[in-house]
C-alpha cells in the first residue's frame, strides 16, 4: 500500500522495499556468523502477539535465513490465561443480573466445559463486547439495578489503563461496577523461560507496547543473570528486520544488552505516571498461567485499598485448575518449545472457525497468525 | 461437500468460508440448475432474443445511516453492481422493506429518497415493491431486500471462469473506507471522522471499462473485501491470483483505522469498487477508461493471474516476503450488510 502522497495514499518508511532488502541481506551475513557462536541455529522469541501477527502478516519468515527461528512467546493475553480463569470468568457470566463487559477477543475462549461466552449468551447471560473499560462504566451508571463486570486480562499494558478507571468509579462512589485483575507481568515470564533447564532461547524481542510503560530497566536481568541478548522492538516490517539484526550483532559481539529500537515510543524509563496508578491499585501476587501454573509474584491483583472492586471476591468465586483440551498444543507453543504445525490438531480439528486451544482464538495467537498467514 | 451445518451463526453470513459452505451444502443441493450453479453476482436467463441478467440482495445494516450513505443507497447500489460485474444494463429493481414495529416514518422516507437518488444516479427505476411490518423485537429496525433485472448486450459473456493465465487485476479505487465507517459509526469508535462509505452504482464505471476488448471478468469488491473475490475467482478459473501489497489503494486513515482495530483491509467490506480481470494487452487501455470516470480515478493494477500447480491467493508484501490470504474465516464486521 503505496507511498502516493499527491493523491492520498501513503505507506511508511517502515515498509520501504529498499531498506527491507538491505536489512535482510545483513541478517544473512550476521545469522551465519551468530549460528557460529550458538552451535548451528539461532532462536529468537517475539514475547508479544501482535509480533507474531506482524511478522505472518508481512510474510517475512520467506526471507529469513535458514539459521535463524523466530519462535513466539507467553505475550498474547487470551493465550497465557490460564483454564482455571477461563473458568471463572465463564462462573462470572452465569451470575444471574451480571452484565459481562469484555474486548472481543475474549468471547471464544471454551472454558473446560466446553462453553465459551459466545454460547453462554446464547444461554441467557448478559455479554457485551466493548472497547475501552469506560464503556462499561457507562454501562454501569446507565443500568444501576445490574452488576456491570469488566474482564480485567492482559499484561502492564491494559493494567494502568483499568487501573484508572478503578480509581475514577471509587471516586464516583458507583457501587455496580467490578473488574477482574487476571493480570500478567512480562519480566517473570521471561525469567520463568530463562529458568527452564531446556531453554534453548537467544535472544527476546520484547513488546513495545509493555516495554512503553515499564521501561527498560525490569529487563536488566536478562541481560546480566542470563546471558540473553534484549531489544524493545516497534511493530512494523523495518523495526522487527532492524530487532531481529540488533540481536543478532549482540551475539556476534558477545555483548548481552538491553537495547531500544523502538525508541520513537519507548523511553529508557517508561511511563512513571502509569506505573503509579497500577502500583496504587495493583499489587504483585501469584498469577496462574497456561500450561505453567500458578507461580507466586507473576501477577496483579487488586491491593487492599481496591478489593472492592474485585470481581472475583464480589461473587466469590472459587479457583479450582481445570485441565486444557486434549492434544493441543498451545501450553509448548507458548514457552517456544513448538510452532504451531507441530501440533496434531493444526489445521485439522482447531481452525479459527473452532477453535481448540486459545492460541488459535485470538486475534493475536500463535497458531492464528500461523494458519490465517500460512507462517 | 460439506454437511448441513448445526446451528447457523452469525459467520454463515460473513461472505467468508462459512458462508459459501451453506450455499453449497443447503441451497446449491435444493435449487440445483444451470443458471444458478456459477454462483457469481447475477444468474443469466436466457429468453428468446436476449439474455437478462438477474439478481437479488437483502440489507441489514446497523446503523441505518453513516457517513458517506445509509442502507438505502446500499441496497440499490448493491443490487445495481450485481448486474453491471456480468455486463448488464439495469433494466429494473424491486425494493422490499422488512419494518421493526416503532421504527422512525422520518427515517424511513430519508432512506427512501436516497434510494430514489441512487438509483436515478444509475438511471434505472424500482418499479415494484412490498412492505411488511414485525412486531418490536423481531428485527432491527429496517431491512431491506432489492432485485434488479438488467440486459446483457448481445455477444458479451463476462466469467470467472474466463479468466486465463496472465490476466491483469485492476481495482477501481482505493479499499476498506465503507466496511471501516459503519463499524466507526456503529461502535462510535470516534475514529477521524473523514472515512466514508463508498457506496455508488457502478454501471457506468462497468461500461467505461467494458468499451475495451480484453475484459474477461469482473466483480464487485463487497463482505470479505478483495481477498474474498480474488478466492472466488481463483477457485472458479483454476488460476493463482497474485497481488502486490504496494499497489493497492488504501487510503491514509482508512489503513490506520484498520491497523487501530486489528483489521486487514484486503478483508474489509467495500459497496462501490470493481475488480476487473481484462489481459494483459487490453490492461493499460482499461485503466485509462476506468481512470477517466468518477468511480474509477483511482484505479490502479494491483495484481496477475498465473497458472500454476497448486492454485492460491498471494500477497507480495512490502518489504518483499509473501504470504497466503484465504477466504475470510469467521466473521469480521458482524452485520456491515
Amino acid at each position: 500500500m503505496k507511498a502516493r502522497s499527491s493523491d492520498g495514499f501513503s505507506s511508511s518508511l517502515w515498509r520501504n522495499p529498499e531498506l527491507a532488502a538491505s536489512a535482510v541481506s545483513e541478517m544473512r551475513r550476521l545469522a551465519a556468523e551468530a549460528a557460529s557462536k550458538t552451535g548451528g541455529q539461532v532462536n529468537f522469541m517475539e514475547v508479544c502477539g501482535t509480533h507474531t501477527m506482524a511478522i505472518a502478516a508481512s510474510g517475512m519468515r520467506r526471507l529469513f535465513p535458514g539459521e535463524l527461528r523466530m519462535l513466539s512467546g507467553p505475550g498474547c493475553p487470551v493465550c497465557v490465561t490460564s483454564q482455571g480463569d477461563i473458568d471463572r470468568v465463564l462462573a462470572l457470566a452465569s451470575v444471574p443480573g451480571v452484565i459481562i463487559t469484555t474486548f472481543g477477543d475474549m468471547l471464544k475462549v471454551k472454558g473446560s466445559g466446553g462453553l465459551d461466552l459466545h454460547a453462554m449468551r446464547a444461554l441467557g447471560s448478559d455479554v457485551r463486547v466493548v472497547y475501552s473499560p469506560l464503556d462499561a462504566v457507562a454501562l454501569a451508571e446507565a443500568e444501576p439495578s445490574r452488576q456491570v463486570v469488566f474482564l480485567g486480562v492482559g499484561f502492564e499494558t491494559t493494567a494502568p489503563v483499568i487501573a484508572g478507571t478503578v480509581k475514577r468509579v471509587k471516586k464516583s462512589g458507583l457501587k455496580n461496577f467490578s473488574s477482574t485483575a487476571f493480570f500478567k507481568l512480562v519480566p517473570p515470564a521471561l525469567e520463568l523461560l530463562l529458568r527452564d533447564p531446556e531453554n534453548r532461547i537467544h535472544g527476546f524481542m520484547l513488546p513495545g507496547h509493555v516495554s512503553a510503560i515499564i521501561g527498560l530497566e525490569p529487563y536488566r536481568f536478562v541481560a546480566e543473570k542470563y546471558r540473553v541478548p534484549c531489544v524493545v522492538t516497534g511493530f512494523e516490517p523495518l523495526d522487527i528486520l532492524s530487532g531481529i539484526n540488533m540481536l543478532l550483532r549482540q551475539i556476534v559481539a558477545g555483548k548481552p544488552a538491553v537495547e531500544d529500537e523502538y525508541f520513537r515510543a519507548v523511553p529508557p524509563e517508561g511511563n512513571p505516571a502509569a506505573r503509579g496508578l497500577m502500583e496504587e491499585v495493583f499489587t504483585v501476587v501469584p498469577a496462574s498461567w497456561r500450561a505453567i501454573g500458578t507461580v507466586k509474584d507473576t501477577g496483579l491483583g487488586f491491593s487492599r485499598a481496591y478489593e472492592y472492586f474485585d470481581a472475583v471476591k464480589r461473587f466469590k468465586i472459587p479457583y479450582s485448575e481445570a485441565t486444557e483440551p486434549r492434544g493441543c498444543l498451545c501450553g509448548k507453543i507458548l514457552l517456544g518449545k513448538a510452532l504451531p504445525p507441530d501440533c496434531p490438531l493444526f489445521g485439522k480439528a482447531c481452525t479459527p472457525s473452532s477453535a481448540v486451544g486459545p492460541c488459535m482464538v485470538s486475534s493475536e495467537g500463535a497458531c492464528a497468525a500461523w494458519f490465517k498467514y500460512g507462517g | 461437500m460439506k454437511p448441513v451445518p448445526g446451528k447457523i451463526v452469525l459467520a454463515h453470513g460473513s461472505g467468508g468460508r462459512l458462508s459459501r459452505e451453506l450455499v453449497e451444502s443447503v441451497f446449491l443441493k435444493a435449487f440445483s440448475n444451470p443458471a444458478l450453479a456459477p454462483l457469481e453476482d447475477s444468474a443469466e436467463v436466457r429468453i428468446p432474443g436476449a439474455t437478462l441478467a438477474f439478481t437479488t440482495d437483502s440489507y441489514v445494516v446497523t446503523p441505518v445511516e453513516f457517513p458517506g450513505a445509509d442502507i438505502g443507497r446500499v441496497a440499490v447500489c448493491g443490487t445495481v453492481n450485481d448486474l453491471s460485474v456480468k455486463g448488464a444494463r439495469p433494466l429494473a429493481l424491486s425494493a422490499g422493506f422488512i419494518l421493526e414495529e416503532g421504527f422512525s416514518g422520518k427515517m424511513l422516507a430519508r432512506i427512501v429518497s436516497s434510494m430514489r437518488r441512487a438509483a436515478d444516479e444509475a438511471g434505472v427505476k424500482i418499479v415494484t415493491g412490498d412492505t411488511k411490518v414485525v412486531e418490536r423485537g423481531k428485527a432491527d429496525g429496517v431491512f431491506i431486500n432489492t432485485a434488479g433485472v438488467g440486459l446483457i448486450p448481445k455477444g458479451r459473456r463476462l466469467s470467472s471462469a474466463a479468466v486465463r493465465p496472465g490476466d491483469v487485476v485492476i481495482v477501481s479505487g482505493s479499499l476498506a473506507d465503507h466496511g471501516v465507517a459503519v463499524m466507526n459509526a456503529r461502535d462510535r469508535l470516534g475514529l477521524e471522522s473523514s472515512i466514508k462509505s463508498d457506496a455508488a452504482p457502478l454501471n457506468g464505471l462497468a461500461e467505461a471499462a467494458l468499451k475495451v476488448p480484453g475484459v474477461r471478468a469482473m466483480r464487485d469488491i463487497t463482505r470479505g473485501g478483495l481477498a474474498t473475490v480474488l478466492n472466488e475467482v481463483s477457485a472458479a478459473c483454476g488460476l493463482t491470483a497474485e497481488v502486490d501489497e504496494d499497489s493497492v489503494p488504501v487510503s491514509v486513515p482508512a489503513r490506520n483505522a484498520c491497523a487501530l482495530l486489528g483489521l486487514d483491509p484486503l478483508y474489509v467490506a467495500n459497496e462501490g469498487k470493481l475488480a476487473v480481470f481484462v489481459s494483459p494487452e487490453a490492461a493499460p487501455r482499461a485503466l485509462k477508461a476506468m481512470r477517466a470516470h468518477r468511480y474509477g480515478s483511482a484505479a490502479a493494477i494491483v495484481g496477475r493471474m498465473l497458472k500454476e500447480k497448486k492454485p492460491q491467493v498471494r500477497l507480495n508484501t512490502s518489504i518483499g516476503g509473501a504470504r497466503v490470504m484465504l477466504m475470510l474465516e469467521g466473521e469480521q464486521l458482524p452485520r456491515i450488510c
